[in-house]
């Protein structure tokens, strides 16, 4: 424990990681999202994760309890919340103990000590104080007070209870992290004060505690360092800072608005693909029907029957219930209707670990249906990019007439970044394939020859009356068919209708080195894992480590094949157990993929992966 | 729905140009037909008109209407049809289903349905039997039915779909056999006409796996002395002679003969199928003997499409939000330089 006193210094630093931890109660995601709205307010790039338990309340103090958010924010490109801390602010015992292994060594920690009482220090295991047991010296500890401090800038407020003077100590906290990190606390005060509108009296206490927390900081010669991020190098525009999930919402909402259809949402409330859902509810202004369905496959075949109707409509869910969904799936593929599905994935198999993030469900998005049965599945890889992959599968939908997969994961559906916002007038056309007028020998399957999409034809118009269904139909009339050699000309050309959305779809490119020894290869959310471990490499002098990340997974793009050609060894990092190599095992047989998988509901640490790198980059 | 029809259909506009391919005999086609008959009578255009079923033999029913039409999954036509209704609330939207379609494997979606109150319309036709898996007990078999998954008779005892679905909120429910085509017409122009819900269930003979199963109620021979046929405002007489009524004793009801005993026609329970409590509704479902057909439940109430409508024009009133710029570049932005 640091007891000298250090003269205060300001520090600019690229890059620090700040993770506050407490009781699910504390209010840790409110300051952890306060801190990252106010510093991207000021220019720092940023991302953010929160981690939480799957209990609403768990039992106050316990371990399993404990709620957390990390922000990494800087003054270069952060791609990741970041692996271990600068800085850990653990509000109770619990929270200490569960976090400590991730704060590096010799950084710091700020504790409540008000909260180390006997009684937590049990519910937390341990047998003896780690503020008084020298198990803390190779940290800089700040021991406060918070509690009492807190308590102590109330005690002219009046009418306030007891429990609301104790819940904001979680803003002493953060005014104390403003002052470290020169921030001011102004942004936060009007979040206050808009959030609060109607009650004054908690404006002005939440107030009061922030800047109580910010000046005894101040005032505080115990205070190791004083450090600060410089605005980072971002290209110029309109930000805001986003969540992975609620981007996905709006690119639905843009994709509605630029193809000129109304959006239909059927849904049912699953962690983590629940805020989509939230979102969506909030936008009835912009025609938006979302309707919570009774169950999973309800909610899917709502969908089904509103695009049918002639909706751009989609279903949102994760991997349990997107097993749900299969077989009604498996009908929008063979009545070949847009349909967008989003998975934000999850720790599985069965129930697994809901709260937590994996990549395990592609999978099941490939092949998780009855019969042959082949639909595009694409995957957004940051929280940003979710708005432009929401707008992409809307757009491959409407404009290929099937249903598109689209793959989240709770790793980038709860975490925050900045997005350079885009207008939907700078968004590409979205075509569709409805017709309103009566041809000549018309057919319900009548195909675009280039794309092989089917013609839409919407309940209201007349003269095109007509019945699909879920077995098979004739290749011309679109009649029930069980001619042997139609079923088989009929599953060919649905496959062949997928296949042919390559030419549709952007190619693949790689980062940092177009050839060399190793080619690091991933999908979907590990992007800002893989991206900044390849990039660090590269800035180390292992200029011979290409990176390509695929969005496009069925169908991969045209190219696969010649940039894998280009590197002698190659590498698929996933958060599973090697699915997509298996994937790329099924298209490319004549090369050999290795594997880099993890399965911890955690995202990859940069330094697991950078070692491995390096050691294949040899 | 209410839309001008200015084109005079007749049935053979909803024909479709595919070969009927039930069995010999069956129910089925008495009620297509009718279906045939009573949609030029509802005022609706023809390509306004939905069929969406689930699995099962009734389930074959859109292939065979010249309308819009799809053959769904297993159970799942009430949440296709839900979303077809709330895409475009125009449409005039039919869930065809049977009795396993729509009460084991899709139990769910039909209570819901009938709760939510989307102005659509449900056939459900009841054979108390699985048909297309060849003969299987449904839930609404009897308790002892032997068939072929209960060879020494069926132990689950079954459904009453109207006692299920007025408990799940039902506004409107009809049951009719499925020999009587004039009824059937006539009340699937009025299900059509009810702005919410209308659920009606056909009594459908199964010439193969059940047959004979509502004989006892169906059979033209004792139809009259077995049924009887509500409509609202009238009094509940039955019997050949019509001689036959129902009046309420205590809290069970009971079959009267007028003449006997001093009792009247006046005497008579009235049917007010538009009476919000459904407890009568319920007893009448319920009535063994005589076995109640026609429209037993018709309360209006609020649809969820009107719900729905009324919330998004307040939101609409009230919010800033045009386009989804005006939502993308609100609140906390920044500019970056």
């Amino acid at each position: 424990m640091l007891t000298e006193k250090i003269e205060p210094q300001i520090e600019a630093l690229e890059a620090v990681i700040i993770r506050f931890v407490g009781d699910s109660g504390d209010g840790m995601q409110l300051t952890g999202t306060q801190f990252s709205d106010t510093s991207a307010m000021f220019g720092n790039d940023i991302a953010t994760f929160p981690n939480y338990p799957s209990e609403i309340r768990a039992p106050q103090g316990s371990l399993y309890g404990v709620s957390g958010f990390q922000v990494h924010i800087g003054s270069v490109e952060i791609s990741t919340p970041g692996d271990n801390v600068d800085l850990l602010v653990a509000m109770n015992p619990a929270g200490l103990k569960t976090n400590l292994h991730a704060v590096k060594p010799g950084h710091t920690i700020i504790v409540d000590t008000d909260s180390f009482t006997k009684k937590n220090l049990e519910k937390a295991l341990y047998e003896s104080n780690p503020l008084e047991d020298g198990s803390l010296e190779n940290y800089r500890v700040i021991e406060v007070a918070m509690t009492t401090l807190t308590r102590e800038a109330l005690k002219d407020v009046e009418g306030l209870e007891n429990k609301i003077i104790t819940r904001s100590k979680n803003m002493f906290a953060l005014g104390m992290v403003y002052w470290m990190y020169d921030r001011s606390t102004e942004h936060t005060i009007e979040f206050f004060n808009k959030k609060f509108k109607t009650k004054p009296s908690i404006i002005e206490a939440n107030s009061k505690v922030l800047k109580a927390g910010f000046y005894f900081a101040e005032t505080l010669e115990l205070i190791p360092n004083s450090y600060t991020i410089l605005p980072a190098k971002m290209n110029p525009g309109t930000y805001r800072i986003i969540m992975g999930n609620t981007a996905t919402a709006w690119g639905f909402l843009a994709a509605a608005e630029k193809s000129g259809l109304e959006l239909f949402l059927g849904s049912y409330p699953i962690t983590p693909a629940t805020d989509i859902l939230h979102e969506l509810v909030k936008h009835k202004h912009f025609g938006v029907k979302a309707f919570q369905a009774e169950d999973e496959i309800a909610g899917i075949s709502s969908a089904i029957g509103a695009s049918f109707a002639g909706d751009l409509a989609l279903t949102t869910t994760s991997g349990p219930g997107l097993a749900l969904k299969g077989e009604a799936l498996g009908l929008a593929m063979m009545v070949e209707l847009p349909l967008v599905v989003v998975n934000v994935q999850r720790g599985g198999p069965s129930t697994g670990l809901p709260t937590k993030t994996e990549q395990s469900d592609l999978l099941q998005a490939m092949y998780g249906r009855n019969g042959e049965s082949p639909v595009i599945v694409i995957a957004a890889s940051t929280p940003s990019n979710c708005f432009d992959y929401a707008f992409e599968a809307s757009k491959l939908a409407l404009e290929h007439m099937t249903p598109v997969v689209l793959l989240s994961d709770g790793y980038i559906a709860n975490g925050s970044a900045p997005w350079k916002i885009k207008s939907v007038k700078d968004m590409p056309d979205i075509k569709n394939n409805k017709i309103t007028e009566v041809k000549e020998n018309w057919h319900p399957y009548d195909r675009n020859e280039e794309s092989l999409a089917r013609n839409w034809a919407i309940p209201g118009t007349e003269g095109l009356e007509h019945r699909i269904g879920g077995l098979e139909k004739d290749k011309v009339t679109g009649n029930v068919s069980y001619v042997p050699e139609n079923h088989e000309y009929m599953t060919k050309i649905r496959a062949e209708k997928i296949k042919r959305v390559q030419n549709y779809i952007p190619d693949i490119t790689t980062e940092f080195a177009d050839e060399g020894n190793l080619l690091v290869v991933g999908w979907g959310g590990t992007y800002g894992s893989l991206h900044s471990a390849v990039k660090q490499l590269n800035e180390e002098g292992h200029t011979n480590i290409g990176f390509a990340h695929f969005n496009y997974i069925n169908p991969l793009p045209k190219n696969t094949e010649a940039l894998l050609k280009k590197f002698k060894k190659i590498i698929v990092c996933e958060l599973n157990n090697g699915q997509f190599a298996k994937v790329l095992r099924i298209n490319f047989s004549g090369y050999k993929f290795l594997q880099f998988n993890k399965i911890q509901g955690l995202p990859f640490a940069n330094s697991e992966l950078t070692e491995k790198f390096k050691n294949l980059a040899k | 729905m209410e839309t001008t029809v200015t084109k005079k259909y007749t049935f053979k506009d909803f024909a479709s140009d595919q070969e009927v391919r039930w069995c010999p005999g069956c129910d089925d086609y008495v009620i297509l037909r009718s279906m045939q008959k009573a949609l030029p009578e509802m005022g609706v255009k023809k390509e306004d008109v939905v069929f969406i079923s689930g699995i099962g033999c009734s389930s074959r029913f859109p292939y065979y209407m010249d309308t819009y039409g799809m053959h769904g999954i297993h159970g799942r036509a009430p949440a296709i049809a839900t979303g077809v209704k709330l895409a475009n609330p125009d449409l005039s939207v039919w869930i065809i289903t049977g009795d396993g379609d729509a009460m084991a494997i899709g139990g769910n979606h039909f209570i819901h349905l009938l709760r939510r109150n989307i102005d659509l319309n449900i056939i459900l036709f009841n054979n108390e039997i699985y048909g297309l898996t060849k003969g299987q007990f449904s839930p609404t078999s009897l308790v002892g039915q032997k068939t072929k998954s209960s060879p020494y008779g069926n132990t689950q005892p079954p459904f009453s779909p109207g006692e299920l679905a007025i408990g799940a909120q039902a506004r409107f429910f009809a049951r009719i056999g499925g020999n009587t085509p004039k009824e059937m017409t006539d009340i699937f122009i009025q299900s059509e006409k009810f702005k919410g819900t209308a659920l009606v269930e056909i009594l459908q003979n199964c010439v193969i796996f059940n047959d004979g199963c509502f004989t006892q109620y169906t059979d033209k021979a004792v139809r009259a002395d077995k049924q009887l046929f509500v409509e609202h405002g009238k009094p509940m007489i039955f019997g050949k002679e019509r001689d036959k009524g129902l009046v309420l004793n205590g809290l069970k009801l009971e079959v009267v003969t007028i003449g006997e005993n001093g009792i009247t026609q006046e005497d008579l329970l009235v049917h007010n199928a538009k009476e919000q409590d459904p407890t009568l509704h319920q007893m009448l479902v319920r009535l063994e003997y005589p076995l109640v057909t026609g429209i037993i439940r018709s309360f209006d109430d609020v649809t969820l499409e009107e719900r729905e409508d009324d919330l998004t024009a307040a939101v609409k009133y009230n919010s800033k939000f045009v386009k989804t710029d005006d939502l993308f570049f609100s609140g906390e932005t920044y500019e970056v330089k």
